[in-house]
């Protein structure tokens, strides 16, 4: 089993959580968040200072899919997060050792 | 001798509320503006005040400020703990009730040392600010509201210089924002400043408060008239005016400086339209009241703009606003004063009187010099007995927490009962 993990721009959750459940994914972990990478930060003013503020707010994506089902859920998030601008985010692929149901107690890709 | 009147007395009921409502309105505005931990030691400062200062007023305030006059310095000691302070009216506003009167001013010794907490923020002892609040409302508040109001040396009274001041622009605004100054130059600046970027953690909070404020200031100019008639509503008039022109006054600028205009911007312009028009409400023409306003936006904008250049860490813009703003006001209200409005004031210098522009600049110098200094001698007391500064430690922990032993912002569970 694979962790897909995803930081993209909040306002394409929507659409990346459509497209994971159409190549069947049924759930999934979203944390509000914040960083930089390329895009760095912006700049905001408060009372006539300017001041550069580097961590964006993005939100993470996490999924936990079958080996074989990696392929398609990279590319459904690829697809449904990319602007083509700077700042479009990352997509961080890891190994998961088991996962567990805790209600049933079922085990490996029976408790995805 | 005029008489009771019931009407003027609702008003200024009315009035004495919309002040006090104030106070909570200065601790949202305060509190949005100051980091995530420090939000409830913010908010404290202020709300702490309506406690302690209604007390001491009840106790020495009211008598100090406003009792029979002695050497045009301060009040006696008759009207201690209100005694005599009752339905029978009283020479200052001769168609209500004394204790209407008392609550009314009441309302404005509380608000005025809690202004000052905002240069200081994110840093104040709390232990430390209670015994500055006490002694400077004091030894501070009540002799400078006694030169003006109540009988002394800046006033009306026989002999005095004869100021305008028609709601507390000498009294509140610059007594507090010069009293802020000389807390920043006594405590320094936070940890961190001017090197990370410290930003609001609620911008809607302090729209709110900004809000509350110019709601409560109705109240405050419009029940300054002392009565529910004209004058109350030259003054209403002016005051809403004179915030809304202070917007544009914030707004342009910023918008063709940093090309944003933003909601800080707008509700900071606005009190700062508020503090100009405050000496002025009751003296003012309402084209004159438009100009004001936006002069006090304008200067306060700039003013606020140059603060990284002075090398000063007024956290909250106390000094920015309300001296600034508070000067722009009294000295403007020697310029457009006109005895068509209120007979009871003067003509300015518009108006062919030259003369009334060097007594306001006489109030802002007097108030400057006395109040900086008591403010700077308190400090040093304080500082001397219960300290003034948080350490370091709780200073990076926040005032909630390092002071208060709260946080205002928490996640569900994660703790047990201690008592149970």
């Amino acid at each position: 089993m694979k962790m897909v993990s995803a930081i993209v721009k909040p306002f394409k959750l929507e659409e990346v959580k459509e497209a994971l459940r159409v190549v069947g994914i049924q759930g999934m972990t979203v944390t509000e968040t914040r960083g930089f990478g390329r895009q760095r930060g912006h700049t905001e003013v408060y009372r006539g200072s300017e001041y550069q503020v580097d961590f964006v707010p993005k939100v993470k994506v996490d999924v936990i899919c079958d080996d074989d089902q990696l392929a398609q859920v990279v590319d459904a998030i690829m697809t449904a997060a990319r602007t083509g601008k700077i700042g479009d985010g990352k997509i961080f692929v890891l190994p998961v050792e088991q996962v567990y149901r805790i209600r049933t107690g079922e085990m490996g890709p029976d408790a995805l | 001798m005029p008489e009771m009147d019931t009407g003027d007395t609702a008003w200024i009921l009315a009035s004495a509320a919309l002040v006090m409502f104030m106070t909570p309105g200065l601790a949202l505005f305060y509190g949005g503006l100051v980091r995530s931990k420090n939000v409830l030691g913010t908010i404290m400062q202020s709300f702490f005040a309506l406690g302690l200062v209604s007390v001491l007023f009840m106790m020495f305030g009211y008598t100090l400020a406003f009792g029979t006059d002695v050497g045009s310095i301060i009040g006696g000691l008759d009207f201690a703990f209100l005694r005599g302070v009752g339905a029978e009216p009283f020479a200052n506003a001769p168609t209500i009730p004394h204790n209407v009167y008392m609550i009314f001013q009441m309302m404005f010794a509380v608000i005025t040392p809690a202004l000052i907490t905002g240069a200081v923020a994110e840093r104040m002892k709390f232990k430390g600010y209670v015994m500055f609040l006490a002694l400077w409302s004091i030894l501070v508040y009540s002799p400078v509201a006694h030169w003006v109001w109540g009988g002394g040396w800046l006033g009306f009274a026989e002999g005095g210089v004869a100021a305008l001041d028609f709601a507390g622009g000498t009294v509140v605004h610059i007594n507090a924002g010069i009293a802020a100054l000389a807390c920043i130059i006594y405590m320094g600046k936070r940890k961190g400043y001017p090197q990370e970027a410290i930003r609001p953690h609620n911008v809607p909070m302090v729209i709110l408060g900004a809000s509350i404020l110019w709601f409560g200031w109705f109240g405050f100019n419009g029940g300054s008239a002392l009565g529910a008639n004209g004058l109350a509503g030259t003054a209403f008039v002016a005051t809403h005016l004179a915030a809304a022109a202070a917007i544009l006054g914030w707004l342009i600028p910023e918008w063709i400086q940093h090309k944003a205009p933003t909601t800080i911007g707008a509700a900071t312009g606005a009190v700062a339209g508020l503090v100009a028009i405050t000496p002025a409400a009751g003296f003012v023409e309402p084209w004159a009241a438009v100009l004001i306003g936006f002069a006090g936006g304008l200067v306060c904008y700039i003013f606020v703009s140059l603060k990284p250049k002075l090398g000063y860490d007024d956290s909250l813009d106390v000094v920015g606003v309300h001296f600034v703003g508070g000067i722009v006001g009294a000295l403007l209200t020697g310029v457009f004063a006109t005895l068509a409005v209120n007979e009871a004031g003067a003509d300015g210098l518009l108006y062919g009187n030259p003369g009334q522009f060097m007594k306001q600049l006489i109030a802002v110098v007097a108030t400057v010099v006395y109040s900086f200094v008591a403010s700077m001698v308190i400090l040093f007391v304080t500082d001397k007995l219960v300290g003034v500064r948080v350490s370091e430690d709780d200073e990076q922990m926040g005032l909630d927490l390092s002071q208060h032993s709260e946080t205002a912002y928490t996640a569900e569970g994660g703790g047990t009962s201690i008592h149970s």
